[in-house]
């Protein structure tokens, strides 16, 4: 059910629906002796959701960390926007349109779903800390503007029952959901997802993947997900790399993954 | 203001509505949390939108008489298709909306649709997925765009472009056709045909006339005193007659505000941001509601919930004298007032229940705890009896005497008697007009006079009030001769918080056997609370201090029952707890939530027979449908245990 190959709407930064939007160039991560991704390229074009699967310790994760500046690789570069980099903060990458969730959710627990996602739209706050105190004129406007757009978040992802609610007390499903409000709110252009699915029910799961679509359709947000659900990956993503041990064992549509004889391998087993 | 009867002026719903906008102009007919804001429309905006909506239909090719399916939550362009189709003599026909898609397909066919409108995408890909059983729609039109956009299909239309569609029709052509149209509707004209749910058999489509519905609105608006400046929370399915009359038939003729809430889960929140004036629920609603505060005090500090319980104490002692006005003394009478400012204010405050000048309930038997829980908080909790074919209203119980175990005198207009079988009879201006397309089930219903058999067993009592027994066909009798009234006993059971639905078998049966549904909600608290590790609803259902808990309250059932002669000797023997939910998408509900008593007692039957072989346990394997109509099976080894009894002459001592 790959129907993305509809007309996707272009944002302003000029880079057309299918165009590459971020290309990972020989990138290589060491922690110590351990090397965590060794020489992996692969690129992510506009209007697509990418895979990144893997077994357990394949590096996954850690390629997302390099994306979103929060590792900085020992060799190679990344290109976003035709700008290449090479050490990037996470604010940075943020401002520059990178939104991301976490495998273990990572909120704030004591405040409610609304101060969340609000926290979302922070970058994109203009005013500064006294206005905001004195809440007053072009502050509130603003604040008008922010809790908008935030109230259309909470209206896609269906959470208006637990607006008020502190994100501490709710179930997991929630706050996975809560969670990439959080995301959404800053309205990138590349959303990384890690493992957005884990721990959770089919029905949850249901849901989630049908927010995923519709952020991807609808916004033409481009996606890269973790995910270990085979189902969903199958169903969701456009292209599929593959990660092994820090390397890059197939990249291609699912269904090319899927038959790759060395994916089967790295997922079930090989006898020595 | 006085209004003139339904043969008068104004005799038809869109009628109403051209009325309201000239009267009540710029007055609140409806509002809508969207955005976390609610948006209020006044009866000229609604009469605007309506029309602008009406002219759009009549643009794609709607007819006087065209069937309309309506499918979705309570949101205002779904009341608005209410109005907009009567206005082109059309007939809405509300479904519910949790149907799966082969129950929305028997429905939509026997109904030959040729037009629905729609919620959302989820009610949209229903439709489209049994579009091919049903050859007369011709439109789907639908008031969500979401997730929509990259449908193509032709028949697909949004609300908000027919309503532009006939702006355009009105800036050229005007609307002179229109109000003409709206000018020849008759009261005796169809206006509405509801499916009932069904405890029996397929759904029945119920046709009611606008003679039907407005003067059992206009009555029901007599009889409480309900008037434009009455606010009501929509939030019961739109297929249901309650609603209909509540959210649309009474609001239309008396003027007042309804409002939506922002979803399905946001009922109870929204419902303390408006503080309704009339409120209606049926008893399980009440329930769910009591067993949410008791849950939540218990997890109160202890001061607080010392200060609860004493107060509900008071409560209890002089809370319905003082709401009856009856004689109650001084000092009880200022603690009951410091008891409004510490307690029971705000805990009505929290339910939203402040300005609630009457509420009812109704569709069950309420428990009497319950059902005095309320009053006693200052509520004006009332009881009504009603059906689908009589536009609602047969009975109701007027301010200042209410009883637990009554439903009520006969409403204005209504005739009651008892047939000598002991079945309610009724006839009054609401009865309908027949059953669709279905000649032999109302000439069984309803007689050439006029009266029309509710199926229910009951008496009148002393002071006119009727009493409902249960349905006529259900009360049994055991072998030994002792009479069995099956909902009697469930209603008894389900009074615990923790039960959340019971099933009592013994009809032609040598002893009485229930099967319970836990609450999962205090059950899942308690576990909690006294350490008992669980990871599923059907483990815990399972566990042995779960049968422990629900053996104690069925002994104490028992001795309830012991107490009543009628009754005593209809004591439970055996239980079990079943291991999954019984749910309307199983079949085993009706969409109204009421149990298929004929369909559980198949679809169970082997733990039935394990009930009385005496057996301790029994593996089963049940279907189970998903919401979205995949099938699977769950299977457990459910326990079955023997009940404690009492004596009926043991009572008093087993009481001490």
């Amino acid at each position: 059910m790959n129907a993305h190959d509809r007309n996707l709407p272009t944002s302003d930064d000029g880079i057309s629906a299918g165009a590459e939007l971020l290309s990972v160039d020989n990138v290589t991560l060491r922690f110590g002796g351990v090397t965590a991704i060794q020489d992996i390229s692969f690129n992510i074009n506009k209007g697509e959701v990418r895979a990144i699967i893997g077994p357990n310790g394949a590096g996954k994760t850690s390629m997302l960390n390099v994306i979103n500046g929060f590792y900085h690789p020992q060799e190679g570069t990344i290109r976003f926007r035709g700008e290449t980099r090479r050490k990037m903060k996470p604010y940075e990458a943020a401002a520059s349109g990178i939104a991301r969730t976490f495998q273990n959710v990572a909120l704030f627990t004591g405040m409610s779903t609304l101060d969340n996602i609000m926290s979302g739209r922070s970058l994109k706050m203009n005013q500064n800390f006294l206005t905001q105190m004195f809440y007053y004129g072009p502050a509130r406007n603003e604040e008008i503007e922010h809790r908008k757009k935030v109230e259309e978040i909470i209206d896609f992802l269906e959470i208006q029952h637990i607006r008020r609610q502190p994100v501490g007390k709710l179930p997991y499903g929630l706050q996975k959901r809560v969670e990439l409000g959080r995301a959404l709110a800053m309205e990138p252009d590349l959303l990384l997802l890690d493992e957005p699915m884990a721990g959770m029910n089919l029905e949850e799961k249901e849901d989630m993947s049908r927010f995923i679509i519709e952020v991807n359709q609808e916004y033409g947000t481009t996606i890269a997900l973790i995910e270990h659900d085979m189902g969903v990956v199958m169903d969701l993503a456009d292209r599929v790399v593959v990660l092994d041990y820090g390397k890059k064992i197939a990249d291609g549509t699912p269904d090319e993954v899927q038959s790759s004889q060395e994916v089967i391998d790295a997922y079930l087993g090989v006898p020595h | 203001m006085k209004i003139s009867k339904g043969t008068g002026e104004f005799d038809t719903f869109p009628k109403f509505l051209l009325r309201n906008a000239k009267v009540f102009g710029t007055r609140p007919a409806m509002r809508h949390k969207d955005f976390g804001i609610w948006q209020t429309w006044s009866w000229a905006e609604i009469l605007e939108e309506v029309r602008c909506y009406s002219l759009g239909l009549q643009a794609i090719g709607m007819n006087k008489g065209d069937k309309v399916a309506v499918v979705g939550a309570n949101r205002p362009r779904l009341y608005w298709t209410f109005a907009a189709v009567q206005a082109l003599g059309g007939v809405p026909v509300p479904v519910y909306a949790d149907s799966v898609a082969e129950e929305m397909v028997y429905v939509l066919q026997h109904a030959e649709v040729r037009f629905a409108v729609v919620q959302d995408q989820e009610q949209v890909d229903k439709l489209l997925s049994i579009k091919d059983q049903l050859p007369k729609l011709e439109y789907i039109i639908y008031d969500w765009e979401r997730g929509l956009g990259a449908y193509d299909e032709s028949f697909l239309h949004h609300i908000v472009a027919l309503q532009e569609k006939g702006r355009q029709v009105l800036a050229k052509d005007g609307d002179v056709d229109w109000l003409a149209g709206i000018a020849r509707g008759k009261g005796e004209d169809l206006s509405v045909m509801l499916y009932t749910s069904g405890t029996t058999g397929k759904p029945k489509g119920v046709m009611l006339s606008y003679d039907n519905l407005v003067l059992s609105s206009q009555n029901a608006n007599k009889f409480d005193n309900f008037d434009e400046n009455d606010e009501i929370i929509a939030y019961l399915p739109l297929a249901w007659v309650g609603d209909h009359i509540f959210s649309y038939g009474q609001s239309m003729t008396a003027g007042y505000c309804v409002c939506c809430p922002e979803s399905p889960e946001t009922v109870t929140e929204n419902r303390r941001e408006i503080a309704p004036t009339y409120f209606f629920a049926p008893p399980r609603v009440f329930e769910g509601l009591l067993t949410d505060i008791m849950v939540r005090m218990e997890d109160a500090s202890p001061l607080k919930q010392k200060m609860f319980h004493y107060y509900l104490g008071v409560a209890k002692k002089v809370g319905e004298r003082v709401l009856d006005g009856k004689k109650v003394s001084i000092i009880d009478r200022l603690n009951y007032q410091l008891g409004e400012l510490l307690v029971y204010g705000p805990l009505k405050n929290r339910l939203g229940m402040t300005r609630m000048k009457v509420g009812y309930t109704a569709g069950e038997a309420i428990g009497p705890e319950i059902f005095s829980f309320y009053r006693s908080l200052g509520m004006n909790l009332k009881q009504l009896y009603g059906q689908t074919e009589a536009s609602v209203y047969v009975t109701a119980q007027p301010d200042g005497q209410i009883s637990a175990d009554t439903v009520g005198t006969p409403s204005i207009d209504v005739e009651i008697e008892i047939s000598d079988s002991g079945e309610v009879m009724y006839r009054s201006p609401g009865v309908f007009m027949g059953y669709y397309k279905n000649k032999k089930a109302t000439n069984e219903t309803k007689t050439k006079e006029g009266w029309v058999h509710t199926g229910d067993a009951g008496f009148i009592d002393g002071n006119g009030h009727l009493r409902i027994i249960d349905r006529a066909k259900d009360v049994g009798k055991l072998n030994n001769g002792s009479m069995f009234p099956p909902k009697y006993i469930e209603n008894k059971l389900k009074f615990f918080p923790n039960i959340k639905e019971a099933v009592a078998i013994g009809d032609g049966r040598d002893y009485v056997a229930v099967l319970l549904n836990i609450d999962l909600q205090p059950v899942a608290n308690w576990a909690e609370r006294n350490n008992i590790a669980y990871a599923s609803y059907q483990e815990l259902a399972n566990h042995p201090e779960v049968y422990e808990m629900m053996g104690e309250h069925i002994s104490q059932v028992n001795l309830d029952l012991a107490s009543e002669e009628r009754v005593a000797g209809a004591q439970i023997s055996r239980f079990l707890v079943l291991h999954k939910e019984l749910d309307a998408d199983d079949g085993e509900l009706t969409r109204t939530q009421k149990v298929r008593r004929s369909f559980i007692n198949e679809r169970y039957s082997p733990l039935i027979e394990a009930l009385y072989d005496g057996t301790s346990q029994k593996y089963v394997e049940t279907e189970v449908v998903f919401e979205d109509g995949r099938k699977g099976s769950i299977s457990a080894t459910v326990q079955i245990r023997d009940a404690q009894t009492h004596a009926p002459s043991s009572i008093k001592e087993a009481a001490e």
